[in-house]
């Protein structure tokens, strides 16, 4: 899907405005007919693991957004000078800063949010949006697109974990950002939402009102 | 750039070697640079933790955290002692509840006592807030324990853990699980203290029964650990509880 993008962006000569309709297209095509969870099945693992409530994971949906933009107008602006051989391994150390710093960051100015994160702000690094956005564009396109590109998944991320942890602590604790919204009187809070294999069940049926809607199939 | 080859070892090497202390350069800063700001949130935590266990749940809502470290440095005094009640020469600051709980000697242990006196008036001993530590399932888990001026009724506990799974041993930090050990007793005997004990299963009353804490379903082993944990300190604890029992 996203190679299409790449050629055509690729081919493109004269001046091009800052937010020509391909441009646009790199924004909104993530948010939902090309989204990077619910289309291409990427960053799963921490949609899971991180959507138990709201607060963290807008912390993580910003994080992730922080690395990914950044990381893809970086391996752009350096897209000509990276030796084909060990490209990946420059797009590991790039993002690995990136994704250290942010973690430095978290734990002076959130500390509380980073420990109930631990582990995950860590794995972004392995978030295969992440690389798979730097692979798939940032070395063939510049930069402002790769910026629009960043932008554009980390949204389309970012608002479907946010959908899932409204669902999950919203029913699996009867709160929202850590406010009581359900009445302990009448609404017992269900542990099952707190689980894991809850949000493998939200997002399931996110990608199946996705999927239905676009009349996208898997080849 | 086009006349360098650059799929030559020297390149590719150099471009490594460049690349590698640019990024470790970088990420040296900001770890330098926000030490200070990361010690300063870690210390606020631990203040936080005492004086909730010593106030109460919900003292310090609203409270930034320049607010804790003032009401602390008001309220809190700390005593060093050791297991057999005597006091110590040891720095606080510099103690690590960790690194004292790993020495296999316990009478060569520092024990912390925080002296939490009244918000209104901090000579009066509101609590006396206890650190210990101890294993739950996965990983540490540790508290802080506060108990009354009458040496025997729990105030309030704080926990918290290193890597008990969500949702269920995870449950010790929700306050509706630490309000259960509120007005608990601890029960001494010759040479040992029982602390008040997670029961099996979850949903049972004993309000009647200071001995006994309503457990938490699905975290027996994170309950089992947090038990032994509490008696084995309380224990340690006995001779300077005992000095304070009215």
């Amino acid at each position: 899907m996203s190679t299409e993008v790449v050629e055509k962006v690729e081919v493109k000569k004269e001046k091009e405005a800052l937010l020509s309709k391909k441009r646009k297209a790199l924004l909104t095509n993530p948010m939902d007919s090309d989204n990077p969870i619910t289309i291409q099945v990427l960053g799963i693992c921490s949609a899971l693991a991180v959507t138990i409530a709201l607060e963290g994971t807008l912390i993580m949906a910003l994080a992730v957004m922080f690395v990914l933009v950044l990381a893809n107008v970086v391996i752009s602006a350096l897209r000509n000078t990276i030796p084909n051989r060990i490209r990946i391994i420059v797009q590991l150390v790039v993002v690995a800063t990136l994704v250290a710093t942010v973690d430095q960051v978290l734990r002076a100015f959130a500390y509380e949010q980073s420990k109930a994160l631990s582990v995950f702000v860590g794995l972004i690094i392995t978030n295969c949006i992440i690389m798979g956005r730097l692979e798939a564009f940032a070395l063939g396109n510049k930069p402002w697109d790769s910026f629009l590109d960043g932008i554009g998944n980390a949204l389309g991320y970012g608002w479907i974990i946010i959908a899932i942890a409204f669902v999950r602590e919203l029913f699996g604790a009867g709160k929202l950002l850590g406010f009581q919204v359900l009445d302990k009187a009448w609404y017992t809070a269900n542990g099952f939402f707190a689980t894991p294999a809850a949000a493998c069940i939200i997002l399931g049926v996110i990608i199946w009102i996705m999927r239905a809607r676009s009349g996208y199939v898997e080849d | 750039m086009s006349k360098l080859n650059r799929n030559s070892n020297g390149y590719i090497f150099g471009y490594a070697i460049i690349l590698t202390l640019v990024c470790g350069t970088l990420l040296a800063f900001v770890s330098e640079g926000l030490k200070d700001r990361q010690k300063a949130a870690v210390l606020v935590e631990k203040q936080k933790f005492i004086l909730k266990a010593g106030l109460g749940a919900n003292s310090l809502d609203g409270l930034s955290g320049q607010q804790i470290t003032e009401l602390y440095d008001k309220v809190v005094k700390v005593d060093m002692v050791n297991s057999k009640g005597e006091k110590v020469d040891a720095d606080e600051a510099k103690l690590s509840i960790f690194k004292e709980y790993k020495k296999k000697d316990v009478t060569t242990r520092s024990l912390p006592v925080y002296v939490v006196g009244k918000k209104g008036n901090p000579t009066e001993v509101e609590s006396y807030v206890l650190p210990t530590y101890g294993n739950g399932l996965w990983d540490n888990v540790w508290a802080y324990i506060a108990i009354d001026g009458d040496a025997e009724t729990i105030e309030g506990i704080v926990f918290d853990h290193k890597g008990e799974t969500p949702g269920l041993g995870a449950r010790i930090t929700d306050a509706e699980i630490q309000n259960r050990f509120v007005n608990k007793k601890l029960a001494y005997s010759d040479n040992a203290i029982d602390a008040p004990d997670f029961q099996k299963g979850e949903g049972t009353n004993y309000d009647d029964e200071p001995q006994k804490v309503d457990g938490m379903s699905g975290a027996t082993i994170t309950g089992v650990g947090v038990n032994d944990m509490l008696d084995a300190y309380m224990t340690l604890y006995r001779p300077y509880l005992v000095s304070k029992k009215k």
